[in-house]
């Protein structure tokens, strides 16, 4: 029997597990799966928390709901990988063999990274929205403030969907005006990039829904420490901002394991051929997801397009046949804007997003770089797609690779 | 566009003043375009350009992060040596293209 183990059971390990539990011969492969946790999260709804969009029990169900009957799962920390005898150790003190493995450990939010900031006013005045206990302690403290300065602050590139930050202060905004105290709440964007996007049409189109709603955003700022006493956020070259709440967005690292296995670059993301989603280290391993340090979003859907890519791959290296799919980075994020209202943004490694439609050329339904209702309707039809469709690895209606029909090039 | 002409050699710089073939990059050229920024350059600039030039060759993205672990200055001498953006300054001198953060 030959031996496939799958390490991370989040978005892009769950997806993977489906999809090769419907493509393997079982007779043949034996599948394994490992996680730490039982719980498996919605994240894209974390953001909802804050303004009592969607509560806990919306965004969390049992892992096991999402394994195919009969699955071989092992919850336990994972200690390490030996790449070179092809053996995880995982903290329980099991041993498991392995032909081929695919790592998606995912990545997590340090806090401790930045000083003060998991310090005495952690979930009084300043709160994540990444985890499910920051979400819901920020619902909490929004629930009878009163006003003053909000900041967002983004500690470290990468992050988890990069997306996120945005959308909160638009819901944010929307959320004050609805209370009727957005006259008292001061909205202020810090981010270490040069603007709202890295990318030039995106910017200037995110940077203008700032101004039109008249929060203000502080690029290049790379923050250092958190100051508690006087509460403000003090950058490397020594610029403070000061805050009633913040909403930080922590430095971002992959798992420790990743680090033991001696896999990953200085953030612990492991080294991860771009385009074969292959280990640097070793051919019979394979990165999905948030876990790999190559150079596009971390992003459930990236690790769904990523997922189409690896599984063709991984079947062409079971049966000894050179790899030909290739990864171009594909990712597709619907940006929440507040007021019913979304955009959505589809773009890869060499593509920057651009305005037109999606998926169909010319007829959407959705308008991409565009503020409108439907695009908000699709994000909260996603959370459907994502138990029912997304996680058990069926077919969606969307390319893995990104098309350029229905995108306006004369903008580039 | 714009060309800087160093003892003899034409470069290319773009738009924002970054070259345009990292491959012609020696120290001579650093010092050209960091004295259009009004910076002399020291050893220790030298230095942390040239590690730069080392990770962006290892095809890895470069973070003021890793600048900060690679032993050489720490995050804020970095910002002492590179005032206000340090890494796309830095990038900037070491030839390399401006740094674009992954999202």
């Amino acid at each position: 029997m030959k031996k496939i183990v799958i390490l991370g059971a989040g978005t892009a390990g769950t997806m993977m597990l489906n999809k090769l539990h419907n493509l393997l011969d079982k007779e043949e492969w034996e599948l394994t799966i490992v996680d730490e946790y039982k719980t498996h999260y919605y994240q894209p709804g974390f953001l909802f928390i804050p303004f009592g969009i969607y509560k806990k029990q919306d965004v969390i169900k049992p892992k096991y709901d999402f394994f195919p009957p009969g699955t071989n799962a092992i919850f336990s920390k994972i200690d390490r990988v030996e790449g070179e005898n092809n053996k995880v150790y995982l903290e329980n003190g099991k041993v498991l063999n392995y032909d081929f493995l695919i790592i998606a450990t995912g990545t997590q939010t340090r806090p401790e990274e930045t000083p003060g900031l998991k310090d005495k006013l952690w979930y009084k005045d300043i709160f994540d929205f990444y985890t499910v206990e920051g979400a819901v302690a920020l619902h909490k403290k929004f629930k009878d403030w009163e006003g003053g300065e909000l900041v967002l602050c983004i500690s470290e590139v990468p992050y988890k969907c990069p997306v996120a930050p945005l959308e909160f202060v638009f819901l944010a905004e929307a959320y004050f005006t609805k209370k009727g105290i957005r006259d008292k709440v001061n909205i202020t964007y810090v981010t270490p990039m040069s603007g709202a996007f890295t990318k030039p049409v995106a910017t200037k189109m995110l940077s203008e829904l700032l101004e039109e709603k008249n929060i203000k955003i502080i690029p290049d700022f790379y923050l250092e420490k958190v100051d508690n006493e006087n509460k403000k956020i003090i950058s490397y070259d020594e610029r403070e901002i000061p805050f009633d709440v913040l909403t930080i967005v922590p430095v971002n690292m992959g798992n420790d394991m990743v680090e033991r296995s001696g896999l990953g670059d200085d953030m612990n993301f492991v080294r991860t051929d771009k385009f074969t989603l292959q280990s640097k280290d070793f051919e019979n391993i394979f990165v999905l997801g948030d876990a790999a340090n190559i150079p596009t979003s971390k992003a459930g859907s990236v690790a769904h397009f990523a997922g189409e890519i690896l599984t063709e791959n991984l079947l062409s290296a079971m049966e000894g046949r050179p790899m030909t799919a290739k990864f171009d980075g594909h990712a597709n994020c619907y940006i929440e804007t507040g007021y019913g209202k979304g955009a959505l943004i589809d773009f890869n490694y060499d593509t920057e997003p651009l305005p037109g439609t999606f998926p169909l050329p010319g007829i959407g339904p959705f308008g991409l770089l565009k503020n409108t209702k439907i695009n908000h309707y699709g994000k909260i039809m996603f959370r459907w797609i994502y138990w029912h469709m997304l996680l058990k690895g069926r077919e969606l209606p969307i390319e893995a690779n990104m098309t350029m029909a229905g995108k306006k090039k004369e903008l580039i | 566009m714009k060309e800087l002409n160093i003892n003899g050699l034409k470069v290319q710089l773009d738009d924002e003043g970054y070259l345009t073939d990292s491959s012609q990059w020696n120290e001579d050229i650093a010092k050209a375009i960091a004295a259009e920024d009004g910076i002399e350059l020291t050893d220790k600039h030298m230095e942390v350009l040239k590690y730069l030039r080392d990770v962006f060759n290892k095809g890895e993205t470069l973070t003021i992060r890793k600048v900060g672990k690679s032993g050489i200055v720490n995050i804020k001498e970095f910002y002492k040596l590179f005032p206000k953006g340090p890494l796309k300054l830095a990038s900037k001198f070491a030839g390399l293209q401006k740094p674009s953060s992954c999202v």
